[in-house]
Protein backbone atom coordinates (compact mmCIF):
# COMPACT_ATOMS: atom_id res chain seq x y z
CA UNK A 1 0.00 0.00 0.00
CA UNK A 2 1.40 3.59 -0.96
CA UNK A 3 0.81 5.93 1.25
CA UNK A 4 -1.71 8.53 1.39
CA UNK A 5 0.06 12.33 0.48
CA UNK A 6 -1.54 15.40 1.63
CA UNK A 7 -1.50 19.34 0.92
CA UNK A 8 -1.34 20.73 4.41
CA UNK A 9 0.22 24.64 4.03
CA UNK A 10 -0.12 26.75 1.38
CA UNK A 11 0.33 30.60 0.99
CA UNK A 12 1.36 32.59 -2.39
CA UNK A 13 2.55 36.16 -3.35
CA UNK A 14 0.66 37.81 -6.11
CA UNK A 15 -0.43 41.69 -7.41
CA UNK A 16 -3.86 40.37 -5.84
CA UNK A 17 -2.25 40.09 -2.23
CA UNK A 18 0.18 38.19 -0.06
CA UNK A 19 -1.69 35.49 0.91
CA UNK A 20 -4.17 33.01 0.15
CA UNK A 21 -7.46 34.74 1.69
CA UNK A 22 -6.21 38.11 0.22
CA UNK A 23 -5.86 36.56 -3.24
CA UNK A 24 -9.23 34.65 -3.52
CA UNK A 25 -11.01 37.47 -1.75
CA UNK A 26 -9.89 39.20 -5.23
CA UNK A 27 -10.39 36.48 -7.09
CA UNK A 28 -14.41 36.59 -6.02
CA UNK A 29 -14.47 40.52 -6.18
CA UNK A 30 -13.00 39.50 -10.18
CA UNK A 31 -10.02 41.87 -9.81
CA UNK A 32 -7.65 41.36 -12.18
CA UNK A 33 -3.64 41.71 -11.61
CA UNK A 34 -3.36 42.80 -15.23
CA UNK A 35 -2.29 46.29 -15.95
CA UNK A 36 -0.60 48.28 -18.89
CA UNK A 37 3.23 48.92 -18.78
CA UNK A 38 5.22 51.12 -20.29
CA UNK A 39 8.81 50.80 -20.11
CA UNK A 40 12.53 50.30 -20.93
CA UNK A 41 11.76 46.60 -20.91
CA UNK A 42 9.92 46.44 -24.13
CA UNK A 43 9.64 48.95 -27.20
CA UNK A 44 6.35 49.26 -26.91
CA UNK A 45 3.66 49.37 -24.07
CA UNK A 46 2.38 45.48 -22.98
CA UNK A 47 0.51 44.24 -20.22
CA UNK A 48 1.47 42.39 -17.31
CA UNK A 49 1.11 41.56 -13.36
CA UNK A 50 3.76 42.93 -11.86
CA UNK A 51 4.04 42.31 -7.37
CA UNK A 52 4.34 45.61 -6.50
CA UNK A 53 7.95 46.21 -4.83
CA UNK A 54 7.37 48.92 -2.47
CA UNK A 55 4.76 46.35 -0.63
CA UNK A 56 7.20 43.66 -1.23
CA UNK A 57 9.87 45.59 0.69
CA UNK A 58 7.39 46.16 3.45
CA UNK A 59 6.07 42.94 3.94
CA UNK A 60 9.82 41.39 4.06
CA UNK A 61 10.82 43.88 6.72
CA UNK A 62 8.35 42.34 9.13
CA UNK A 63 10.24 39.11 8.65
CA UNK A 64 13.62 40.10 8.58
CA UNK A 65 16.29 43.10 8.56
CA UNK A 66 18.72 41.48 5.58
CA UNK A 67 18.18 43.20 2.19
CA UNK A 68 20.82 41.05 0.57
CA UNK A 69 17.99 38.97 -1.59
CA UNK A 70 16.58 39.67 -4.87
CA UNK A 71 12.91 40.49 -5.71
CA UNK A 72 12.05 36.87 -6.04
CA UNK A 73 14.09 35.47 -3.49
CA UNK A 74 11.98 37.74 -0.96
CA UNK A 75 8.75 36.97 -2.91
CA UNK A 76 9.31 33.41 -2.40
CA UNK A 77 11.04 33.46 1.12
CA UNK A 78 7.25 35.49 2.21
CA UNK A 79 5.37 32.78 0.60
CA UNK A 80 7.38 30.03 2.37
CA UNK A 81 7.73 31.57 5.51
CA UNK A 82 4.00 30.87 7.43
CA UNK A 83 4.27 28.08 6.43
CA UNK A 84 7.20 27.13 7.47
CA UNK A 85 6.49 28.65 10.64
CA UNK A 86 3.36 26.80 11.24
CA UNK A 87 4.70 22.95 10.69
CA UNK A 88 7.36 23.49 13.39
CA UNK A 89 8.80 21.07 11.29
CA UNK A 90 13.03 20.78 12.27
CA UNK A 91 13.71 20.73 8.53
CA UNK A 92 16.23 18.24 8.89
CA UNK A 93 17.08 15.29 6.39
CA UNK A 94 14.03 13.61 6.39
CA UNK A 95 12.37 16.85 4.88
CA UNK A 96 12.57 17.89 1.20
CA UNK A 97 13.35 21.86 0.08
CA UNK A 98 11.26 21.68 -4.01
CA UNK A 99 11.94 25.51 -5.59
CA UNK A 100 10.47 25.24 -8.89
CA UNK A 101 11.35 28.05 -11.93
CA UNK A 102 11.77 28.66 -15.31
CA UNK A 103 14.62 31.32 -15.17
CA UNK A 104 15.11 32.27 -11.68
CA UNK A 105 17.35 35.14 -10.68
CA UNK A 106 17.66 35.41 -14.71
CA UNK A 107 17.80 39.10 -14.39
CA UNK A 108 21.60 38.61 -13.29
CA UNK A 109 22.69 38.21 -16.44
CA UNK A 110 22.53 41.83 -17.16
CA UNK A 111 25.20 42.22 -14.76
CA UNK A 112 27.40 39.31 -15.69
CA UNK A 113 26.94 37.66 -12.79
CA UNK A 114 26.74 33.73 -13.69
CA UNK A 115 27.24 32.46 -10.61
CA UNK A 116 23.73 34.37 -9.19
CA UNK A 117 21.76 33.13 -11.99
CA UNK A 118 22.23 29.79 -11.36
CA UNK A 119 19.39 28.02 -10.46
CA UNK A 120 20.73 25.88 -7.21
CA UNK A 121 22.37 29.72 -6.01
CA UNK A 122 18.54 30.56 -5.91
CA UNK A 123 17.57 27.60 -4.35
CA UNK A 124 20.37 27.36 -1.96
CA UNK A 125 19.96 31.30 -0.73
CA UNK A 126 16.41 30.30 0.44
CA UNK A 127 17.07 27.37 1.97
CA UNK A 128 19.40 28.58 3.89
CA UNK A 129 17.24 31.79 5.36
CA UNK A 130 15.19 28.71 6.73
CA UNK A 131 18.16 26.33 7.48
CA UNK A 132 16.77 23.42 5.26
CA UNK A 133 19.58 20.25 5.52
CA UNK A 134 18.70 18.53 2.78
CA UNK A 135 20.22 19.30 -0.91
CA UNK A 136 17.67 21.57 -2.38
CA UNK A 137 15.90 19.95 -5.35
CA UNK A 138 15.28 22.35 -8.45
CA UNK A 139 12.71 21.41 -10.60
CA UNK A 140 12.75 23.75 -14.34
CA UNK A 141 10.40 21.89 -16.57
CA UNK A 142 9.16 24.81 -18.37
CA UNK A 143 5.17 25.76 -17.61
CA UNK A 144 4.47 22.65 -15.78
CA UNK A 145 7.17 23.17 -13.48
CA UNK A 146 4.91 24.26 -10.64
CA UNK A 147 2.68 21.87 -10.84
CA UNK A 148 5.14 19.24 -11.56
CA UNK A 149 6.72 20.13 -7.88
CA UNK A 150 3.78 18.67 -6.49
CA UNK A 151 3.37 15.28 -8.35
CA UNK A 152 7.41 15.19 -7.58
CA UNK A 153 7.14 15.65 -3.82
CA UNK A 154 4.40 12.86 -3.62
CA UNK A 155 6.43 10.27 -5.56
CA UNK A 156 9.65 11.06 -2.98
CA UNK A 157 7.57 10.78 -0.27
CA UNK A 158 5.67 7.39 -1.51
CA UNK A 159 9.47 6.61 -2.10
CA UNK A 160 10.21 7.19 1.56
CA UNK A 161 13.05 9.45 0.24
CA UNK A 162 11.69 12.08 2.55
CA UNK A 163 8.42 12.75 5.15
CA UNK A 164 7.79 16.14 4.36
CA UNK A 165 8.35 18.43 1.45
CA UNK A 166 8.62 22.24 1.24
CA UNK A 167 7.97 23.41 -2.22
CA UNK A 168 8.56 27.05 -3.20
CA UNK A 169 7.87 27.93 -7.19
CA UNK A 170 8.10 31.89 -8.54
CA UNK A 171 9.33 33.24 -11.93
CA UNK A 172 9.26 36.82 -12.61
CA UNK A 173 8.24 38.97 -15.54
CA UNK A 174 12.05 40.16 -17.20
CA UNK A 175 13.31 41.94 -19.87
CA UNK A 176 14.05 38.23 -20.86
CA UNK A 177 11.33 36.30 -20.65
CA UNK A 178 9.19 39.50 -22.55
CA UNK A 179 11.51 39.79 -25.48
CA UNK A 180 11.17 35.88 -25.77
CA UNK A 181 7.18 35.29 -25.87
CA UNK A 182 7.30 38.81 -27.96
CA UNK A 183 9.69 37.10 -30.80
CA UNK A 184 7.68 33.93 -30.73
CA UNK A 185 4.78 36.92 -31.30
CA UNK A 186 2.56 35.07 -28.71
CA UNK A 187 2.24 38.34 -26.65
CA UNK A 188 -1.41 39.77 -26.29
CA UNK A 189 -2.16 43.49 -27.38
CA UNK A 190 -4.53 43.23 -24.45
CA UNK A 191 -5.06 41.53 -21.07
CA UNK A 192 -5.48 37.83 -21.80
CA UNK A 193 -8.79 36.21 -22.54
CA UNK A 194 -8.12 32.53 -22.12
CA UNK A 195 -10.50 30.31 -24.27
CA UNK A 196 -12.15 33.49 -25.96
CA UNK A 197 -12.43 34.02 -29.75
CA UNK A 198 -10.86 37.09 -29.42
CA UNK A 199 -8.06 35.87 -27.34
CA UNK A 200 -4.46 37.13 -29.35
CA UNK A 201 -1.88 35.49 -26.71
CA UNK A 202 -0.39 35.43 -23.41
CA UNK A 203 0.12 37.71 -21.01
CA UNK A 204 2.77 37.63 -18.57
CA UNK A 205 2.88 37.78 -15.40
CA UNK A 206 5.12 36.95 -11.76
CA UNK A 207 3.79 35.22 -8.33
CA UNK A 208 5.67 32.85 -5.96
CA UNK A 209 3.44 29.93 -4.25
CA UNK A 210 4.50 27.51 -1.88
CA UNK A 211 3.27 24.12 0.22
CA UNK A 212 3.41 21.93 2.56
CA UNK A 213 3.38 18.55 1.01
CA UNK A 214 3.13 15.80 3.64
CA UNK A 215 1.92 11.75 4.88
CA UNK A 216 0.80 13.81 8.26
CA UNK A 217 -2.59 14.11 8.33
CA UNK A 218 -2.86 17.41 10.50
CA UNK A 219 -4.07 20.26 8.74
CA UNK A 220 -4.58 18.54 5.45
CA UNK A 221 -6.14 20.39 2.87
CA UNK A 222 -6.39 17.56 -0.02
CA UNK A 223 -5.02 14.50 -0.53
CA UNK A 224 -3.35 14.06 -4.18
CA UNK A 225 -4.65 11.15 -5.87
CA UNK A 226 -2.95 10.88 -8.72
CA UNK A 227 -0.28 12.43 -11.35
CA UNK A 228 1.01 11.78 -14.71
CA UNK A 229 3.58 14.17 -16.59
CA UNK A 230 3.60 13.10 -20.52
CA UNK A 231 5.48 14.27 -23.33
CA UNK A 232 3.78 15.43 -26.65
CA UNK A 233 6.82 13.94 -28.95
CA UNK A 234 5.78 16.32 -31.11
CA UNK A 235 7.21 19.46 -31.14
CA UNK A 236 9.43 21.78 -29.04
CA UNK A 237 7.75 24.75 -29.32
CA UNK A 238 3.95 24.06 -30.28
CA UNK A 239 1.13 22.22 -28.21
CA UNK A 240 0.35 18.78 -30.56
CA UNK A 241 -2.81 19.35 -32.30
CA UNK A 242 -3.72 16.26 -30.97
CA UNK A 243 -3.52 17.09 -27.10
CA UNK A 244 -1.84 13.92 -26.88
CA UNK A 245 0.50 14.42 -24.31
CA UNK A 246 -2.33 16.03 -21.91
CA UNK A 247 -4.68 13.69 -22.85
CA UNK A 248 -2.38 10.73 -21.23
CA UNK A 249 -1.08 12.98 -18.53
CA UNK A 250 -4.57 12.87 -17.24
CA UNK A 251 -5.71 9.21 -17.78
CA UNK A 252 -2.17 8.22 -15.80
CA UNK A 253 -3.56 10.77 -12.95
CA UNK A 254 -7.15 9.52 -13.56
CA UNK A 255 -5.37 5.53 -13.43
CA UNK A 256 -3.81 6.18 -10.39
CA UNK A 257 -6.39 7.87 -8.44
CA UNK A 258 -8.78 5.07 -9.36
CA UNK A 259 -11.97 7.89 -10.38
CA UNK A 260 -13.78 8.23 -13.33
CA UNK A 261 -13.56 11.00 -15.42
CA UNK A 262 -17.16 11.52 -14.58
CA UNK A 263 -16.34 12.43 -11.02
CA UNK A 264 -13.80 15.19 -11.61
CA UNK A 265 -16.08 18.64 -10.23
CA UNK A 266 -13.90 21.04 -11.71
CA UNK A 267 -10.74 22.04 -14.05
CA UNK A 268 -7.90 24.48 -13.31
CA UNK A 269 -6.28 24.44 -16.72
CA UNK A 270 -3.54 26.01 -18.07
CA UNK A 271 -5.64 28.82 -20.55
CA UNK A 272 -2.12 30.57 -21.49
CA UNK A 273 -4.80 32.36 -24.51
CA UNK A 274 -2.75 31.71 -27.16
CA UNK A 275 -4.58 30.11 -30.34
CA UNK A 276 -2.86 26.87 -30.61
CA UNK A 277 -2.67 26.03 -26.53
CA UNK A 278 -6.28 26.86 -25.88
CA UNK A 279 -7.24 24.92 -29.09
CA UNK A 280 -5.32 21.89 -27.91
CA UNK A 281 -6.61 21.75 -24.64
CA UNK A 282 -9.96 21.66 -25.58
CA UNK A 283 -9.41 18.62 -27.67
CA UNK A 284 -7.43 17.17 -25.24
CA UNK A 285 -10.40 17.27 -22.45
CA UNK A 286 -13.13 16.27 -25.40
CA UNK A 287 -11.32 13.00 -25.88
CA UNK A 288 -11.41 12.68 -21.64
CA UNK A 289 -14.94 13.20 -21.32
CA UNK A 290 -14.00 15.76 -19.38
CA UNK A 291 -15.67 18.70 -21.74
CA UNK A 292 -18.98 19.16 -19.82
CA UNK A 293 -16.61 19.70 -16.30
CA UNK A 294 -16.35 23.66 -15.24
CA UNK A 295 -13.46 24.83 -16.33
CA UNK A 296 -11.43 28.19 -15.86
CA UNK A 297 -7.85 29.66 -16.30
CA UNK A 298 -6.48 31.76 -13.84
CA UNK A 299 -4.36 33.52 -16.49
CA UNK A 300 -6.69 36.06 -16.97
CA UNK A 301 -6.01 37.31 -13.29
CA UNK A 302 -2.70 36.72 -12.69
CA UNK A 303 -1.18 36.75 -16.54
CA UNK A 304 1.02 33.77 -17.16
CA UNK A 305 3.32 33.16 -14.19
CA UNK A 306 5.77 30.24 -15.82
CA UNK A 307 7.23 27.86 -13.51
CA UNK A 308 4.84 29.56 -10.70
CA UNK A 309 1.60 29.18 -12.23
CA UNK A 310 0.88 25.23 -11.59
CA UNK A 311 1.40 25.75 -8.01
CA UNK A 312 -0.36 29.02 -7.87
CA UNK A 313 -3.07 27.88 -9.63
CA UNK A 314 -2.96 24.98 -7.78
CA UNK A 315 -3.01 26.74 -4.08
CA UNK A 316 -5.92 28.73 -5.69
CA UNK A 317 -7.84 25.37 -6.76
CA UNK A 318 -7.31 23.97 -3.23
CA UNK A 319 -8.92 26.69 -1.68
CA UNK A 320 -11.59 26.85 -3.75
CA UNK A 321 -12.25 23.50 -2.67
CA UNK A 322 -12.54 23.99 1.02
CA UNK A 323 -14.82 27.46 -0.24
CA UNK A 324 -16.91 25.42 -2.64
CA UNK A 325 -16.72 28.25 -5.09
CA UNK A 326 -16.41 28.01 -8.33
CA UNK A 327 -14.55 31.13 -9.81
CA UNK A 328 -15.06 33.28 -13.32
CA UNK A 329 -12.79 32.51 -15.97
CA UNK A 330 -11.55 36.26 -16.24
CA UNK A 331 -11.29 37.61 -19.92
CA UNK A 332 -13.73 35.10 -21.29
CA UNK A 333 -16.55 36.36 -23.56
CA UNK A 334 -17.55 34.21 -26.64
CA UNK A 335 -16.47 30.32 -26.87
CA UNK A 336 -13.20 30.31 -29.49
CA UNK A 337 -12.21 26.69 -29.36
CA UNK A 338 -13.21 24.49 -32.26
CA UNK A 339 -14.60 21.68 -29.21
CA UNK A 340 -17.24 22.73 -26.81
CA UNK A 341 -15.86 22.75 -23.15
CA UNK A 342 -17.80 24.85 -19.89
CA UNK A 343 -15.72 27.79 -19.11
CA UNK A 344 -16.89 29.47 -16.05
CA UNK A 345 -19.02 32.41 -17.14
CA UNK A 346 -19.97 33.73 -13.41
CA UNK A 347 -19.08 32.43 -9.64
CA UNK A 348 -20.87 29.98 -8.57
CA UNK A 349 -21.44 27.97 -5.05
CA UNK A 350 -21.18 24.51 -5.46
CA UNK A 351 -20.23 21.81 -3.35
CA UNK A 352 -16.58 20.25 -4.41
CA UNK A 353 -14.62 17.30 -4.47
CA UNK A 354 -12.41 16.56 -6.64
CA UNK A 355 -10.18 19.06 -8.51
CA UNK A 356 -8.02 18.53 -11.43
CA UNK A 357 -4.96 20.77 -12.57
CA UNK A 358 -3.57 20.67 -15.66
CA UNK A 359 -0.44 22.53 -17.49
CA UNK A 360 1.46 22.09 -20.64
CA UNK A 361 4.61 24.03 -21.52
CA UNK A 362 7.37 24.26 -24.20
CA UNK A 363 10.04 20.86 -24.69
CA UNK A 364 6.04 18.72 -25.22
CA UNK A 365 5.57 18.82 -21.56
CA UNK A 366 2.42 18.36 -19.58
CA UNK A 367 1.38 17.74 -16.33
CA UNK A 368 -2.04 16.50 -14.74
CA UNK A 369 -2.47 16.20 -10.71
CA UNK A 370 -6.24 15.24 -9.45
CA UNK A 371 -6.69 16.04 -5.52
CA UNK A 372 -9.68 15.00 -3.22
CA UNK A 373 -10.58 17.48 -0.62
CA UNK A 374 -9.79 16.45 2.80
CA UNK A 375 -12.81 15.13 4.73
CA UNK A 376 -15.50 12.77 5.51
CA UNK A 377 -18.11 12.86 2.69
CA UNK A 378 -20.59 10.46 4.37
CA UNK A 379 -19.43 7.22 2.18
CA UNK B 1 11.12 -2.83 -4.05
CA UNK B 2 9.45 -5.41 -5.01
CA UNK B 3 11.71 -6.63 -8.39
CA UNK B 4 15.17 -5.82 -8.64
CA UNK B 5 16.41 -3.02 -10.82
CA UNK B 6 19.49 -2.82 -13.06
CA UNK B 7 21.78 -0.78 -14.79
CA UNK B 8 21.26 -2.01 -18.18
CA UNK B 9 23.85 0.37 -20.07
CA UNK B 10 25.70 3.77 -19.63
CA UNK B 11 27.63 6.54 -21.73
CA UNK B 12 29.58 9.22 -20.72
CA UNK B 13 31.15 12.00 -22.80
CA UNK B 14 33.47 14.02 -21.34
CA UNK B 15 37.13 15.40 -21.99
CA UNK B 16 37.12 14.86 -25.92
CA UNK B 17 35.68 11.06 -25.58
CA UNK B 18 32.68 8.90 -25.57
CA UNK B 19 32.22 5.58 -23.85
CA UNK B 20 29.99 3.18 -23.44
CA UNK B 21 29.95 0.47 -20.13
CA UNK B 22 33.00 2.10 -19.66
CA UNK B 23 34.89 1.76 -22.83
CA UNK B 24 35.66 4.20 -25.03
CA UNK B 25 34.79 4.23 -28.19
CA UNK B 26 34.99 7.91 -29.83
CA UNK B 27 37.96 10.40 -29.30
CA UNK B 28 38.07 13.68 -30.83
CA UNK B 29 40.75 16.57 -30.78
CA UNK B 30 38.19 18.96 -31.64
CA UNK B 31 38.84 22.58 -30.28
CA UNK B 32 35.48 22.99 -29.46
CA UNK B 33 32.42 20.85 -27.48
CA UNK B 34 30.51 21.93 -31.07
CA UNK B 35 32.66 20.41 -33.52
CA UNK B 36 33.10 17.52 -30.87
CA UNK B 37 29.47 16.82 -30.56
CA UNK B 38 29.16 17.12 -34.34
CA UNK B 39 31.66 14.74 -35.25
CA UNK B 40 30.60 12.04 -32.54
CA UNK B 41 27.21 12.79 -34.56
CA UNK B 42 28.86 11.28 -37.49
CA UNK B 43 31.21 9.28 -36.19
CA UNK B 44 27.95 6.77 -35.44
CA UNK B 45 26.44 7.87 -38.26
CA UNK B 46 23.37 9.07 -37.11
CA UNK B 47 21.30 10.59 -39.78
CA UNK B 48 18.99 13.57 -38.12
CA UNK B 49 18.93 17.05 -39.96
CA UNK B 50 17.07 18.38 -36.45
CA UNK B 51 20.69 17.54 -34.58
CA UNK B 52 22.18 20.72 -36.38
CA UNK B 53 19.79 23.78 -35.27
CA UNK B 54 20.08 22.41 -31.13
CA UNK B 55 21.80 24.22 -28.59
CA UNK B 56 24.96 22.47 -27.23
CA UNK B 57 22.62 21.27 -24.30
CA UNK B 58 20.51 19.41 -26.57
CA UNK B 59 23.15 18.21 -29.15
CA UNK B 60 24.94 16.53 -25.73
CA UNK B 61 21.73 15.04 -24.26
CA UNK B 62 20.46 13.96 -27.58
CA UNK B 63 23.83 12.47 -28.69
CA UNK B 64 24.17 10.83 -25.33
CA UNK B 65 20.65 9.21 -25.51
CA UNK B 66 20.96 8.05 -29.07
CA UNK B 67 23.72 6.04 -27.88
CA UNK B 68 21.67 3.94 -25.18
CA UNK B 69 18.22 4.14 -26.99
CA UNK B 70 19.13 3.31 -30.74
CA UNK B 71 19.36 -0.72 -30.31
CA UNK B 72 16.62 -0.82 -26.89
CA UNK B 73 13.65 1.13 -28.30
CA UNK B 74 10.74 1.09 -25.67
CA UNK B 75 8.06 3.15 -25.95
CA UNK B 76 7.31 3.00 -22.26
CA UNK B 77 10.43 4.53 -21.20
CA UNK B 78 10.48 7.94 -18.94
CA UNK B 79 13.29 10.66 -19.33
CA UNK B 80 14.42 11.86 -16.08
CA UNK B 81 17.56 14.19 -16.54
CA UNK B 82 19.34 16.84 -14.62
CA UNK B 83 22.43 19.55 -14.42
CA UNK B 84 23.73 21.97 -12.58
CA UNK B 85 23.36 25.14 -15.25
CA UNK B 86 20.57 24.86 -16.19
CA UNK B 87 20.41 25.93 -19.97
CA UNK B 88 22.37 28.93 -19.01
CA UNK B 89 24.96 28.50 -21.90
CA UNK B 90 21.86 29.17 -24.27
CA UNK B 91 20.41 32.42 -21.61
CA UNK B 92 24.19 33.81 -21.90
CA UNK B 93 23.69 33.90 -25.68
CA UNK B 94 20.15 35.02 -25.82
CA UNK B 95 21.00 37.65 -23.02
CA UNK B 96 23.39 38.97 -25.21
CA UNK B 97 20.85 39.36 -28.41
CA UNK B 98 19.00 41.84 -26.17
CA UNK B 99 21.46 43.59 -24.20
CA UNK B 100 22.46 46.35 -26.94
CA UNK B 101 19.26 47.95 -28.20
CA UNK B 102 21.51 49.25 -31.25
CA UNK B 103 21.65 45.63 -32.32
CA UNK B 104 18.61 44.29 -31.26
CA UNK B 105 17.85 40.53 -32.64
CA UNK B 106 15.97 38.36 -29.90
CA UNK B 107 15.61 35.42 -31.63
CA UNK B 108 12.74 32.61 -30.98
CA UNK B 109 15.34 30.13 -32.55
CA UNK B 110 17.27 30.28 -29.59
CA UNK B 111 14.87 32.41 -27.10
CA UNK B 112 12.97 28.13 -27.00
CA UNK B 113 16.32 27.07 -25.86
CA UNK B 114 16.67 28.78 -23.05
CA UNK B 115 14.77 26.30 -21.02
CA UNK B 116 16.48 22.80 -19.86
CA UNK B 117 13.69 20.54 -20.95
CA UNK B 118 13.82 21.11 -24.51
CA UNK B 119 16.36 18.54 -24.75
CA UNK B 120 13.88 15.82 -23.02
CA UNK B 121 11.41 17.26 -26.33
CA UNK B 122 14.03 16.52 -28.63
CA UNK B 123 14.98 13.17 -27.50
CA UNK B 124 11.07 12.27 -27.12
CA UNK B 125 10.50 13.33 -30.60
CA UNK B 126 13.35 11.55 -32.17
CA UNK B 127 12.15 8.19 -29.93
CA UNK B 128 8.25 9.02 -29.88
CA UNK B 129 8.42 8.30 -26.29
CA UNK B 130 4.86 9.64 -25.02
CA UNK B 131 6.23 9.32 -21.93
CA UNK B 132 7.06 10.76 -18.53
CA UNK B 133 10.16 13.33 -18.70
CA UNK B 134 11.52 16.00 -15.96
CA UNK B 135 14.52 17.83 -15.74
CA UNK B 136 16.21 19.02 -12.41
CA UNK B 137 18.69 21.29 -11.54
CA UNK B 138 21.11 20.25 -8.35
CA UNK B 139 24.65 21.85 -7.50
CA UNK B 140 25.95 18.24 -7.82
CA UNK B 141 25.40 15.05 -9.39
CA UNK B 142 22.51 13.74 -6.79
CA UNK B 143 22.50 10.03 -7.02
CA UNK B 144 19.72 9.72 -4.30
CA UNK B 145 17.50 11.54 -5.61
CA UNK B 146 17.86 9.99 -9.39
CA UNK B 147 17.43 6.55 -7.65
CA UNK B 148 14.34 7.28 -5.30
CA UNK B 149 12.48 9.02 -8.47
CA UNK B 150 13.68 6.50 -11.44
CA UNK B 151 12.38 3.28 -8.84
CA UNK B 152 9.14 5.25 -8.00
CA UNK B 153 8.73 5.41 -11.95
CA UNK B 154 8.89 1.93 -12.47
CA UNK B 155 6.89 0.72 -9.16
CA UNK B 156 4.06 2.58 -9.68
CA UNK B 157 4.12 1.42 -13.70
CA UNK B 158 4.41 5.02 -14.86
CA UNK B 159 7.31 3.71 -16.92
CA UNK B 160 9.03 0.51 -17.82
CA UNK B 161 12.40 1.76 -18.25
CA UNK B 162 14.20 5.10 -17.16
CA UNK B 163 16.77 7.06 -18.96
CA UNK B 164 18.35 8.57 -16.29
CA UNK B 165 20.43 11.66 -17.25
CA UNK B 166 23.56 13.84 -15.58
CA UNK B 167 24.28 16.29 -18.37
CA UNK B 168 25.50 19.51 -17.81
CA UNK B 169 27.38 21.82 -20.16
CA UNK B 170 28.66 25.53 -19.36
CA UNK B 171 30.55 27.04 -22.22
CA UNK B 172 33.33 24.29 -22.95
CA UNK B 173 32.74 22.44 -19.86
CA UNK B 174 30.68 19.67 -20.03
CA UNK B 175 30.00 16.19 -18.96
CA UNK B 176 26.91 13.82 -19.79
CA UNK B 177 26.80 10.63 -17.78
CA UNK B 178 23.57 8.12 -18.98
CA UNK B 179 22.44 5.35 -17.82
CA UNK B 180 19.33 3.22 -18.43
CA UNK B 181 17.12 1.62 -15.06
CA UNK B 182 15.37 -1.24 -16.35
CA UNK B 183 14.27 -4.47 -14.57
CA UNK B 184 17.48 -6.63 -16.79
CA UNK B 185 20.98 -6.53 -17.19
CA UNK B 186 23.78 -7.40 -14.81
CA UNK B 187 24.60 -4.34 -12.77
CA UNK B 188 22.30 -3.42 -9.60
CA UNK B 189 20.53 -0.02 -9.60
CA UNK B 190 22.02 1.36 -6.98
CA UNK B 191 24.25 4.33 -5.10
CA UNK B 192 27.58 2.64 -5.13
CA UNK B 193 27.13 1.46 -9.10
CA UNK B 194 25.51 4.47 -10.28
CA UNK B 195 29.17 6.56 -8.34
CA UNK B 196 31.47 4.04 -9.54
CA UNK B 197 30.03 4.63 -13.28
CA UNK B 198 29.71 8.67 -13.12
CA UNK B 199 33.42 8.99 -11.90
CA UNK B 200 35.14 5.98 -14.03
Amino acid sequence: MRKDVFISGMNCVTPLGFSVEENFENLIAGKSGIERHENEMMPNPYFSAIVDEDRLDAEFAKITASEKYTKLEKMMILALFPIVKKSKSELGKRTAFLLSTTKGNITALESENIEKAQLYDLAQTVADFFGFESQPIVVSNACVSGILAISVAKRLIQSEVYDEAFVVAGDLVSEFVLSGFNSFQAMSDAPCKPYSKNRTGVTLGEATAAVLVTSDTGNAKARILGDGSMNDANHISGPSRTGEGLFLSVESALKEANLGADKIDYISAHGTATPFNDEMEAIAFNRLGLENKPLHSLKGFYGHTLGASGLLETVIGIEALQQNKLIASAGFDEIGVSQNIRVIEKNEDKFLRYFLKTASGFGGCNTAVVFEKEGNFGE
Amino acid sequence: MENKLYIKSYVSIENGQISIDGNVVFESSASNVSDFLKEGLRHFGIQYPKFFKMDNLSKLAFLGSELLLKDQDSPETALLFANSSSSLDTDVTYQESIADKDNYFPSPAVFVYTLPNICLGEISIRHQLKTENSFFIFGAFNPDFFIGYAENLIETGKAENVLCGWTELFKEDYKAFLYLVSDEGKTEHTKQNIELFYTN
